[in-house]
């Protein structure tokens, strides 16, 4: 395996992703992630100085819209999916001191 | 004929001429459902109840004589990836378990509007992220060709569903080859349309600037129907295209003489099994006898579009991903430390393995020191992709070659060893990387009896010239029903549990 991942590449990327993992699952993790970048690695193969990035085949403009309010009012159903709620907002665990 | 082998446009013309009621229509599919489903398992959900009051609403409406679309009336099935409001959208993935979204996607909606009826939502790999069906978390969905192998995937439930006869055609989504690949594998039709002909609004992203929704049916004839009703400009959706030619029906035409179809030779070399191979050139042949001008051609770059693909697609899945943290909606994990502890805590244990890999290795490429060398050489991947692509269309109208390198493995094959399933989708990615519509129509069976897949890709917004060739060549065959589709009904408790 050329792509060789360092404990401390794969702690970065589980911060980065938001992922706790366990330590069976990080050394995984270090094995797929090399075997997909040795892989990945073929496109270097390709010349591709003086491409320019492609992100979108169809569109090249932007869209906009007037900033006005078109849908009704979906607190309720919103709040509906929240796993936690109180007086119409969500609750998540103390953020500030 | 049997209600259950009607095509949806033919059934659809039978209810709005009151010779089968809505409900009639209903209750066979709920019942073909209720035989099969402990087999197979191509639903998450069945809504029951819902179906047949959709179905006696718009039986009323025809019986009061007013307007109807085509399919009004038609029983159908929604990838549990699209929105319906009121109905789970689990996404078959644990951390959506309980959400119930408050509004309906919009592909849904027209269809709805036209007064289709909906029986439920279908299994996918969790997120759209594989190729099997089998990483949802809800189950594995069986092939029903042969219930010992995969259906394909993502859209593996709706191709499975569509296939058994549990409903007349099915919405899938689209981002590497989710609704072709399944397709093949068990011998329906499915389109993938130009990028930004149907709208994503209510769609669960996976990566947004691959995915699409498309028709799944029986024959080229229905997908046309349905892509006809769910294609339009939508202001919710900024990569909605304004488009004029959406009669996608008119297209059904017998008729190709004339047509210039290109095989490339990249689709048919190593990798490929034989069979399919055959069969592939089989159906080519047959179209070049109807007046098609078929030839072989060179590509070129085929073996970089997966690398790219995974690039493109983990980036974008990594960041659409992020939304799901426990606070809004969704699976929250208990036992944490802080909020920081809560979104990793609930990630980590609502994410099944494919999707963490993929959010890692998007995270991966996105991060400062590896966004040029992965991402953006990613992108300028898809740049000479999309030129291969155009200059293939300045000399062909269609491209034609395999769905799949294979007919559908068996259960778990695949799911071992990711590198490999990946390589799976090596005709199927370079469509959604150039935006191209794309479908797979079934060409025959290999020696096992498993249905093979022919793919045709048009050029941008060229959705006619793939649907009549599809069709064309449609017309040279019978379609090919599992033995297990037909109707079950009359024999309760055949296919029980194994």
């Amino acid at each position: 395996m050329a792509n060789v991942i360092t404990d401390e590449t794969i702690e970065y990327v589980g911060i980065l992703a938001k992922l706790e993992l366990s330590r069976e699952e990080k050394e995984a993790a270090k094995q797929d992630m090399g075997r997909m970048l040795d892989y990945i690695d073929k496109l270097n193969e390709l010349d591709t100085s003086g491409v320019e990035p492609m992100s979108h085949v169809i569109l090249a403009d932007n869209v906009f819209r007037e900033d006005v309010v078109v849908n009704g009012d979906a607190r309720e159903g919103m709040l509906k999916n929240a796993p936690k709620q109180k007086d119409g907002a969500f609750m998540v665990p103390k953020t500030v001191e | 004929m049997d209600i259950l082998e009607m095509s949806a446009v033919e059934l659809g013309r039978k209810i709005k001429a009151r010779e089968i009621g809505a409900l009639e229509a209903a209750e066979a599919a709920l019942a073909q459902i209720r035989a099969l489903e402990p087999v197979l398992n191509c639903y998450v959900a069945v809504d029951e109840e819902g179906a047949r009051r959709q179905a006696a609403e718009v039986q009323k409406k025809i019986d009061g004589g007013m307007q109807c679309g085509p399919l009004a009336g038609v029983p159908m099935a929604v990838k549990d990836n699209m929105c319906l409001e009121g109905m789970p959208a689990t996404c078959s993935s644990k951390i959506l378990e309980n959400f119930v979204p408050p509004y309906t996607a919009e592909a849904v909606k027209k269809l709805v509007e036209g007064g289709a009826v909906v029986l439920g939502k279908t299994n996918m790999d969790e997120f759209a992220m594989g190729s099997t069906t089998e990483t949802s978390a809800f189950g594995v969905t069986k092939n029903p060709w042969d219930p010992e192998r995969v259906p394909g995937g993502s859209s593996g439930g709706s191709c499975a569903a569509v296939a058994a006869n549990e409903c007349f055609y099915a919405l899938g989504s689209d981002t590497g080859g989710s609704i072709r690949q399944p397709s093949s594998f068990c011998g329906v039709a499915g389109i993938k349309p130009t990028y930004g002909t149907v709208s994503r609004y209510g769609l669960i992203a996976y990566g947004s600037s691959l995915d699409q929704i498309g028709p799944i049916a029986r024959s080229v004839g229905d997908c046309a129907a349905v892509l006809e009703e769910i294609a339009f400009h939508d202001a919710k959706d900024s990569t909605s295209v304004r488009r004029r030619d959406c009669d996608f029906t008119s297209a059904l035409v017998d008729d190709v003489k004339g047509m210039r179809i290109g095989i490339p030779q990249d689709y048919l070399g190593e990798g490929l099994d034989d069979e399919v191979r055959s069969a592939v050139l089989a159906a080519a042949k047959a179209l070049e006898e109807k007046g098609a001008v078929v030839e072989e051609f060179g590509l070129s770059l085929v073996e970089y579009a997966i690398p790219a693909y995974y690039v493109i697609a983990s980036a974008e899945a990594s960041s659409n991903l992020s939304r799901f943290d426990g606070v809004k909606y969704g699976y929250r994990a208990k036992g944490y430390e802080g909020l920081h502890g809560m979104y990793k805590k609930s990630r980590s244990e609502g994410f099944g393995e494919e999707v963490k890999r993929r959010i890692m290795l998007g995270s991966f490429v996105l991060s400062s020191g590896y966004y040029d060398a992965y991402y953006l050489k990613a992108l300028r991947t898809k740049a000479l992709v999309k030129q291969a692509f155009d200059k293939a269309f300045a000399g062909y109208d269609v491209i034609l070659g395999p769905a799949a390198p294979s007919t559908a493995p068996r259960l778990g094959e695949l799911l071992s060893d990711p590198l490999k399933m990946y390589l799976g989708d090596i005709y199927t990615i370079a469509a959604n990387l150039a935006g191209l519509p794309a479908m797979s129509v079934p060409c025959g069976r290999d020696s096992k009896g498993l249905p093979i897949g022919l793919q045709l890709i048009g050029d941008c917004f060229k959705e006619k010239n793939i649907i009549r060739a599809g069709y064309a060549y449609e017309c040279t065959r019978n379609y090919e029903m599992p033995g297990l589709a037909k109707r079950q009904a009359a024999e309760p408790g055949r296919w029980e549990v194994r």
